[in-house]
Order: structure tokens, then C-alpha cells, then sequence
């Protein structure tokens, strides 16, 4: 049950750091006129074909005592980055930023601009046609964004491993416990919590299909192509 | 009304534009609005949205000088370039843009977002009534007929008290008493505010509507400048004739010129006309425009009449347009005429028979190329 409690945990926090990071950087991705911006799009969508080993792999020796960040980080809070909780969530964050910045930015493109154009007219600043007009008319998107990063930091394996370890309490989620649970051949224990996590992604994803439908806009999902 | 000092708008823009879908062009244009409605005509693809989209703030010159009232809100040498928010020019455009996700009021009050919410809703409350659609207060824009989201779109415009109104073709779809309705109302608001209001149509009917100065814009020049009259009823080009309405098109050459009678002769295919005196020589190609409304039909070569031209042709096909009928007459030349549905009628008018085509020498209008 700790496990699973660290789970939500995690996935909560990613979720939520990935909002707040995830709206600036798709409201500057979907409207900005940069030449270069596809540069930055490729590294946003790299996690998505990357395997979680190599992503968590250089994670961990960034996060290690001579790496850049481990060593700031130690520097800063006295103890190491790496097998830590912190470095879990910040791992976790560069691997489902995909899953938070590309259903922003579809939805934010998607923003009719003449809308724009009419709030500028009016009076309204970039800020205010952002709180007033973009994101009240992209919450299908918003929503799409928190439930999949969400998801996807729940059901995560190959990151946590590599820059958590095994850790009870600390680093050691339910993905991980089920794989415990297996090597150790208790399968009854593994099946408990497999189908637990299957009941949650299927409770998830039907809540954003359920809500994209009735709202009908445009939303970005792993598997669609555009 | 007698337009106040200040209140106008000055532009001088000039814009190179590229565009997939219409030629490319420089738009280099010089306006000076006074207070008042003011129409930007002219065929699609002319630049007349570009136009409006400079003066708004949304589009950026490559040069030029635009002042609304005192303000000087763009300028190149000066390097001033308001943005959209700060020039306090209203703009509806044509697909009016209304918030989907608010209320009508809360799309009246989004630009009062300055003032206290007791004065922001006072004020979109007699803006409402004022545009005669305060009972839909509540509602969502979807929830509204095309017309009251037309008045619903310029009340929120106005109410925020611009020095200047942008229209670009905002009654598109609505039919002429409703349009005309809406006008009025448009009217007795700005004979209060008196502000220059730049109104850009491609429809004629439009034009003749809200008339009091056209400026013709095609390619991105001003053409014509003046009364509806003056710009509509002499078109000097062809792309501008076809959208003033000139149905028939006509190429020809000049075969005679009689300066002393203020005419010449314009040989067709197979016709001849007489038209008003333009600058042409004998053997110069000209093109001749007449509106299918201005050509009368007779049944029998019509005697003692002023008009100088008297053709006789055989009419090909007739068309019902609503109240109207459209024939075509071939007369080794074909014309597009229209006549009502109660003349149609009496004259007993059959495709195959033969016709009289009576039109007057100044119903003819030379336009450039």
C-alpha cells in the first residue's frame, strides 16, 4: 500500500509541476514566430520515442555527485539528488513533459485568432486574453494534459528505476513493486496491484475521452497522428 | 452633424503583400476620414482588410504614418508602434469574433475591464438597449440569430468609446431591411459620438445604403474617390465594374469619334454602339460596361424615343432572380438584361422570340483594363 500511496504521490506532484511549466512553454511554442522553435518542439517530443533507460540513464549521472546537478544540489540541500524522491519527480517531469505540453499546444493552436485579435482590440493584454480567452477555451486540453501526465508518471518503470532505485518509501513505486512482486514469484501480490493500476489508467483515460467528446475540440493524444 | 476637431483618422500605409490565394501587390493607400461613416469598396482580394487590419495595429506596415485624432499611434521614422490594446480603435470584424464562453454581457464589459463592475455593467446595459438587444443579456452568442449577434458585436465594440470604428463587412448574410435596420441604429449612435467609422464592403447594395463617401480601392490604390454615385456609376476599371455590378462586359474598337456631339462609335463583334466621349483614338481597343438594369426591352422597333441605341436581337434565354428576370439577348453581340417580373409578364417576353434593345449613350461606361 506504500507503494501505491508513493505512486499517486509522485504522479500528483509531476502533474502538477508539468502545469505550471507546461503553459508558458506551449503558449510560447503554439504562437511564437521563431525559426528555430522546431528545434525546441524535438526536444519536448523526445522523451516519447527515447527508451525511459537511455532518458533515465543520463538523468542519473547529471544527478550524480559529479554531475551538474547532483553536485548543485548537494551543494545546496547537503545530500544527493539521485535515489531521492526530489530526483524522482524531476526525472519524471523531463519524461511526461510530452504528455503536458503537447495537448496544451494543439489546444492552444487551435484557439480561433481572429479571438485574439478581438481581445487585443478591446483593451486586454497578452495576459489577460491568455487567462480570459486561450485557457477558458482549451480545457479540454488542460484537463487532457494533467490526466495523461498524470497516467503516464503512474504507470512509469524504466526512469524510476534507473534514478530511483529500489528504495521502500522513498523511491520504490507501485510499477517497481509489482516487479518485485514477480521476480519473487508472488504472482497473487502482483496481480493485486497490476489490477489496481489497470483500473486507474481505464478510470483516467475514459474520464478525458469522456469529456473531449462532449466538448468536441481538438485534442492531442499520444496515439493520434496529425 | 458637423464632425468634431480631432475626431479623425489620418493613414498612410504602404505594404508589400504576398499571398498564395490573390496576386501580389504593394498596398500604398492615403486616407483622411473625417467623423462619419466612410466605405472602403472593392473587389475581394483588393487589400481592403489589410487596410484595416494597419490601422487596428494587427497587421505592421512596412511604412507609413497612421494618427487617430491628435495621436500619432504608428509612424515609422518616429519608430512608434502602438499595440492593438493601447490605439482605442474598435474593430468588428467579419466573422465578428464574439467570445463563445461568455455571456453577451460579459463579451459588452470585457473591454470596461478598467472601470468598477456596477459602472461596467451599467454601461453594457444601455449599450444593449441602445443596439436593441438588451433582453439577451444572459445568453450565450450561439444561442443568438445571425442579426443579433451583428448588434451584439458592435455594441461591444462602441462601448468601450473609441476614437474610431473598423467594420469589416459585419452585415454579410443579413437581408436589406434588416441590414438597413441595423444601420440606423449605427447612425443615431454615432450622430452622439461622431467618430470616423472606415466601412469595408465589396457589395454594392451595400454602398448605396450607407453612402456618404466610397473610396475605391483595388490592387491596393484608391482608384475613385467620392459620392456613391460618382465612384460606382463610372467605374474606370474592369475589376471594379464587375463588382459595382456592370453585368455586361463589352470589348471593342473604336470606329468613329464625334467631338463636337461629345460621343464616339464602339464597334462590337458584329454591333455598334454609341457611347460618351472618352480619351481614345480611332482604332483604339476600349472596353464598355452597362448594367443589365440600365438596357429596356421592346418588343417592336420603338419610334421617336432619345436613346441612341436601338439593337435587335434574338433573346436566348430568360431567368427568374427573385423579383427580377434576367434574359440574355444575342444581337451577334450577347447582353445580359434585366427587366421585372411584371414587365416580363405584359411584354409577354418568350426565350426564342425577337426583342428591341433600347440603351441610352451615357448608360455606357468606358473602363480601363
Amino acid at each position: 500500500m506504500e507503494a501505491m500511496w508513493l505512486s499517486i504521490k509522485l504522479a500528483a506532484c509531476v502533474a502538477f509541476i508539468l502545469l505550471a511549466l507546461g503553459m508558458p512553454l506551449a503558449y510560447w511554442l503554439a504562437y511564437t514566430k521563431w525559426r528555430w522553435k522546431f528545434l525546441l518542439e524535438v526536444i519536448v517530443a523526445l522523451p516519447l520515442v527515447l527508451p525511459p533507460t537511455v532518458l533515465g540513464f543520463y538523468a542519473l549521472v547529471a544527478m550524480g555527485p559529479r554531475g551538474p546537478l547532483g553536485a548543485l544540489w548537494t551543494a545546496l540541500f547537503g545530500h544527493s539528488l539521485a535515489f531521492t524522491f526530489s530526483g524522482l519527480v524531476l526525472a519524471s517531469v523531463l519524461y511526461s513533459l510530452p504528455f503536458a505540453v503537447q495537448p496544451l499546444i494543439v489546444s492552444f493552436e487551435g484557439v480561433d485568432g481572429k479571438l485574439l485579435a478581438a481581445s487585443a482590440v478591446l483593451g486586454a493584454g497578452k495576459w489577460r486574453t491568455f487567462w480570459r480567452v486561450i485557457v477558458p477555451l482549451s480545457l479540454p486540453g488542460v484537463l487532457t494534459a494533467v490526466v495523461l501526465s498524470f497516467a503516464h508518471t503512474m504507470g512509469e518503470f524504466g526512469v524510476v528505476l534507473m534514478v530511483g532505485g529500489n528504495l521502500a518509501g522513498a523511491t520504490r513505486t507501485v510499477s517497481i513493486e509489482i516487479y518485485d512482486h514477480v521476480q519473487s514469484l508472488e504472482y497473487a501480490a502482483a496481480n493485486r496491484l497490476a489490477l489496481a493500476l489497470l483500473a486507474i489508467s481505464f478510470c483516467v483515460l475514459t474520464l478525458v475521452y469522456g469529456v473531449n467528446r462532449r466538448v468536441r475540440q481538438r485534442t492531442w493524444m499520444p496515439w493520434t497522428t496529425e | 452633424m458637423t464632425p468634431l476637431a480631432g475626431n479623425t483618422l489620418n493613414a498612410l500605409i504602404r505594404k508589400a503583400r504576398r499571398s498564395a490565394k490573390h496576386s501580389a501587390f504593394v498596398l500604398d493607400i492615403a486616407l483622411d476620414l473625417p467623423a462619419g461613416i466612410t466605405i472602403l469598396f472593392g473587389p475581394s482580394g483588393a487589400g481592403k482588410s489589410t487596410v484595416l487590419d494597419c490601422i487596428a495595429g494587427l497587421v505592421r506596415p512596412d511604412a507609413g504614418h497612421i494618427a487617430i485624432g491628435e495621436e500619432v499611434v504608428f509612424d515609422t521614422q518616429q519608430q512608434i508602434d502602438l499595440a492593438p490594446q493601447h490605439r482605442h480603435v474598435a474593430y468588428v470584424f467579419q466573422s465578428l469574433a464574439l467570445f463563445p464562453h461568455l455571456t453577451v454581457e460579459q463579451n459588452v464589459t470585457y473591454g470596461l475591464a478598467y472601470l468598477p463592475a456596477a459602472e461596467q455593467k451599467a454601461r453594457a446595459a444601455h449599450i444593449l438597449e441602445g443596439f436593441r438587444v438588451d433582453r439577451l443579456a444572459t445568453r450565450k452568442p450561439q444561442e443568438l440569430s445571425g442579426g443579433e449577434q451583428q448588434r451584439v458585436a458592435l455594441a461591444r465594440s462602441l462601448v468601450t468609446e473609441p476614437r474610431a470604428l473598423l467594420l469589416d463587412e459585419p452585415l454579410t448574410g443579413l437581408d436589406a431591411e434588416l441590414k438597413a435596420a441595423i444601420v440606423d441604429d449605427l447612425r443615431v449612435w454615432n450622430a452622439a459620438n461622431k467618430i470616423p467609422i472606415l466601412y469595408v464592403t465589396h457589395s454594392r447594395d451595400e454602398v448605396d445604403a450607407l453612402g456618404e463617401r466610397v473610396i475605391a480601392l483595388d490592387h491596393g490604390s484608391v482608384v475613385s474617390e467620392g459620392t456613391p454615385q460618382n465612384v460606382l456609376d463610372a467605374p474606370r476599371r474592369k475589376r471594379l465594374a464587375q463588382a459595382a455590378g456592370f453585368q455586361n462586359l463589352l470589348s471593342g474598337t473604336v470606329v468613329d469619334l464625334r467631338e463636337s456631339d461629345g460621343v464616339m462609335r464602339v464597334h462590337l463583334n458584329k454591333t455598334e454602339l454609341e457611347v460618351p466621349l472618352g480619351y481614345a483614338r480611332v482604332g483604339d481597343p476600349v472596353r464598355v460596361a452597362i448594367r443589365a438594369g440600365d438596357i429596356l426591352l421592346a418588343m417592336e422597333k420603338p419610334r421617336g424615343l432619345s436613346a441612341r441605341n436601338l439593337l435587335e436581337g434574338r433573346l436566348v434565354s430568360l431567368e427568374e432572380l427573385g423579383s427580377i428576370v434576367a434574359a440574355r439577348v444575342d444581337c451577334g453581340d450577347v447582353f445580359q438584361v434585366q427587366v421585372t417580373r411584371g414587365a416580363a409578364r405584359e411584354l409577354g417576353l418568350a426565350a426564342g422570340g425577337t426583342v428591341w434593345m433600347v440603351i441610352k449613350t451615357h448608360s455606357c461606361h468606358l473602363v480601363e483594363n
